[in-house]
C-alpha cells in the first residue's frame, strides 16, 4: 500500500548507523501527523457514535426519572405490552415487503434501462432518479396531500376505473400499504442505479460466450447476470434493510404511529416514548431492540463489501 | 454484428437471425414502455405538488372535476410562502447548519482518508473498517442517548447543536469514498513529490485534492444533500420555530396552521426541495459517482 513506506524499509536495509535511525524517526514522525489528522474523524466516531451508543445502553436500564438503576425492566415492560408487538410486527413487515418490492422494480428498471441505447439512457436515468433526489420528509408531504381523505387524487383517478373510495391513511392496513408504496417510491431508483452500475461491469464476452452455446435470454439472465451481480445485489438489499427497519421520516409525516399506534416502526415508537411522553430510558430501550437485527445485517454488508474489495484489487 | 456475418455463409440459420431481431425489437419496446410507466409513476407526486402550488385555496377546496390540472394557474402561494418570516427563517437556519456541516465533514474526511489511505500506522486498518461501520449505525439508534447529550451541553433548541450531531451522517461515508478515491491514485505520484522533497501538507494540497477532485464533488453533494434533507434529529432537539431548518420546519410549522393552506405547504415544500435538485440536475455524474461508490470503490 504505502509505497513510500516500502522505499524506507529498502534504504533503511541498505544504509547504515545514523542514515537509518533518522529514516525510523521519519516514520514515526509520519505515523505521529497521520494519527493527529485522524483525530478529529476518531472524536466523531467515538464522541458522537460509539460513546451515545453505550450511553443508550446505560439508558435504558434507568427508571423513567433516571434516578435509579432498574436493570432489563424496560424491556421486560416492552415485550409484555401489546403495543410493542405490533410495532416489531409492523417494523419487520414494512422493511421486508419495501425492500424485496425495491429490490425487484430496481432490478427490472437497470434491466430496461441497460437494454436501450446508451446516449438515451443518460436521460431516463436522470428522470427516474429524482424521487430519491428530494429530502424524503418533503416528498412524503405530497404524497399524504395525494392520500388526503376528502381530496385524494389517486382516489380521483381509481375512480375513473371505478374502483371504489380507498380510505388510505384511515385503515390500518391501507395506511401500512400506503407506507410501503411512499418507501418503496423513494427507494427504487436507488437500487436501480446501483443495479444499472453492477450491470455495466459485467464484461460483454461472457454474454457472446453464452450466446454462443445458445443460452436463451433467462438462461444468460440466471447463469450469467446473477452470479456477477451476487455480491452487490446482497449488499445492496442488506444495506436497505437497515435503513428502511430504521426508517423514521416516512412514518412521521404520513400517519405519524396511527390509526391506533397500528403503523408505528422502531424509530417512531421510540420517538413517540422518548422524546413525546419524555420517558427517554424507555424510549432508549425500544430504539434499542433494533440493534441485533442492525448488527447482523451490518455484518453481512461488511463481508461483502471487503470481499468486493479483494476481487477488485 | 457476428451473427449478420455468420448469415452471408450459412443462409440455413438466417431464419434463426431474424427471430433474432424480432426479439431485440419487443425487447425494445418493453423496456421504453416500463420505463414510461416507471417514469409517469415517479414524476406523478412532484408533478402534484407543483399543480397544487399553482391553483388558488378556492380551486383545491373546489372538489369538482380533476384534480391533476390546474385552471387559473397563479403564484400567489409562492409570494406568499416567500414573505412568510417563519419560512425565511428556516430556508436561512438550513443554509447555515448545511454550509457549516459540509465545511467540517470535508475538512474532517480529507484529512482522515489521506493518513487512511496513505500514511500507515498503527490501528489504522481497523479504524477504516470502523469507519464504514460507523455508517451503517442509523440516526434512529442514537437520537435519544445524544438527546440526552445535546441537552447537557445546553445545545437543543438551536441550530448549533444540529451542526454538532450531523456530521455522525455525513462524515463516516464521506471518509470512507475519499480513502477510495485516495487509494486509486498511483502511488507513483507521491514517491515523485517525495523525491522532490515535498512535505506531506504540499503533497496533500498539491496532488491529492487536485486528482480527487471529483470524489470531493462528490463527497461534498452527498454532505449536502444528506444534511439538507436530515429529519430525525431536527424533530427531535428543536422544538421552537425560530431554530428549525427547512424539513422539520414545513413539515411541523406549516401544516400546523389552523386551516391546511395545502397551496403553501406545497409551493414551500418544493422551494425546500429546490436546492438538491438544482445541484443533482447539473452535477448529475458526480451525484451518481458518490451514490455508487459506497460500494462500489473504497
Amino acid at each position: 500500500m504505502a509505497a513510500d513506506g516500502t522505499i524506507a524499509v529498502r534504504d533503511a536495509a541498505e544504509i547504515t548507523g545514523g542514515r537509518a535511525n533518522s529514516l525510523q524517526r521519519f516514520a514515526r514522525r509520519r505515523s505521529t501527523i497521520a494519527f493527529v489528522m485522524t483525530l478529529p474523524l476518531l472524536a466523531v466516531i467515538v464522541g458522537l457514535v460509539a460513546y451515545p451508543a453505550l450511553f443508550g445502553i446505560y439508558l435504558s436500564m434507568l427508571n423513567r426519572r433516571m434516578t435509579e438503576f432498574v436493570g432489563f425492566l424496560n424491556y421486560e415492560i416492552l415485550i409484555e405490552s401489546e403495543t410493542f408487538w405490533n410495532v416489531f410486527f409492523q417494523s419487520c413487515f414494512f422493511a421486508i415487503t419495501a425492500v424485496l418490492l425495491k429490490a425487484l422494480i430496481g432490478f427490472w428498471l437497470a434491466h430496461m434501462l441497460h437494454h436501450i441505447p446508451n446516449n438515451k439512457q443518460r436521460k431516463w436515468r436522470g428522470m427516474l432518479l429524482v424521487p430519491w433526489v428530494i429530502p424524503p420528509a418533503l416528498s412524503t408531504l405530497g404524497w399524504w396531500w395525494m392520500f388526503d381523505p376528502s381530496y385524494s387524487s389517486i382516489n380521483w383517478l381509481l375512480s375513473i376505473v371505478s374502483v371504489p373510495e380507498v380510505p388510505w391513511l384511515g385503515h390500518h392496513w391501507w395506511a401500512r400499504i400506503a407506507i410501503i408504496m411512499v418507501n418503496v417510491w423513494i427507494g427504487a431508483p436507488f437500487f436501480m442505479i446501483m443495479y444499472l452500475a453492477a450491470l455495466k461491469s459485467v464484461p460483454e464476452q461472457l454474454y457472446e460466450a453464452a450466446a454462443i452455446d445458445g443460452a436463451t435470454s433467462w438462461q444468460r439472465l440466471r447463469y450469467v447476470t446473477l452470479p456477477m451481480m451476487a455480491n452487490i445485489i446482497s449488499i445492496t438489499v442488506l444495506f436497505s434493510l437497515i435503513v428502511t427497519f430504521a426508517n423514521y421520516d416516512i412514518v412521521r409525516v404520513l400517519t405519524n404511529g396511527g390509526p391506533r399506534d397500528l403503523t408505528h416502526v422502531f424509530a417512531s415508537y421510540a420517538f413517540q416514548v422518548g422524546i413525546l411522553s419524555g420517558n427517554i430510558p424507555r424510549g432508549a430501550a425500544v430504539s434499542l431492540f433494533m440493534l441485533p437485527f442492525l448488527a447482523v445485517c451490518a455484518f453481512f454488508v461488511l463481508r461483502g463489501v471487503v470481499r468486493r474489495n479483494k476481487e477488485q484489487m | 454484428m457476428s451473427a449478420t456475418a455468420a448469415n452471408r455463409d450459412l443462409p440455413g440459420i438466417y431464419h434463426k437471425a431474424g427471430s433474432l431481431r424480432a426479439e431485440r425489437r419487443w425487447a425494445m419496446w418493453t423496456a421504453y414502455a416500463s420505463l414510461i410507466v416507471a417514469a409517469v409513476i415517479f414524476m406523478a407526486p412532484p408533478f402534484y405538488m407543483l399543480v397544487t402550488s399553482l391553483k388558488t385555496s378556492g380551486e383545491i377546496a373546489g372538489m369538482a372535476g380533476n384534480p391533476w390540472i390546474v385552471r387559473e394557474p397563479t403564484l400567489e402561494n409562492y409570494w406568499a410562502i416567500i414573505e412568510n418570516p417563519l419560512f425565511r427563517g428556516f430556508m436561512l437556519n438550513s443554509i447555515i447548519i448545511t454550509a457549516c456541516v459540509v465545511a467540517v465533514t470535508m475538512v474532517i474526511s480529507i484529512l482522515a482518508a489521506f493518513a487512511l489511505a496513505r500514511m500507515r500506522f498503527w490501528g489504522s486498518q481497523m479504524l477504516a473498517t470502523g469507519v464504514f461501520l460507523t455508517y451503517l449505525v442509523p440516526d434512529t439508534l442514537l437520537f435519544i442517548p445524544l438527546y440526552q447529550i445535546v441537552g447537557g451541553l445546553g445545545l437543543l433548541n438551536s441550530i448549533w447543536g444540529l451542526v454538532l450531531v450531523y456530521p455522525t451522517l455525513t462524515v463516516p461515508f464521506c471518509t470512507w469514498i475519499m480513502i477510495g478515491y485516495f487509494a486509486s491514485i498511483p502511488k507513483e505520484l507521491d514517491e515523485a513529490a517525495l523525491i522532490d522533497g515535498a512535505t506531506w501538507p504540499q503533497m496533500l494540497l498539491k496532488i491529492f485534492i487536485p486528482v480527487a477532485l471529483p470524489g470531493i464533488i462528490a463527497a461534498t453533494i452527498f454532505a449536502f444533500t444528506v444534511s439538507w434533507a436530515a429529519f430525525v434529529y431536527p424533530t427531535a432537539f428543536v422544538t421552537t420555530p425560530d431554530q428549525m431548518p427547512l424539513t422539520i420546519g414545513v413539515v411541523s410549522q406549516l401544516v400546523r396552521a389552523d386551516t391546511f393552506a395545502w397551496g403553501q405547504i406545497m409551493a414551500g415544500a418544493l422551494m425546500a426541495a429546490l436546492p438538491p435538485v438544482i445541484i443533482y440536475a447539473f452535477l448529475m455524474d458526480y451525484y451518481i459517482a458518490g451514490l455508487t461508490a459506497g460500494a462500489t470503490k473504497g
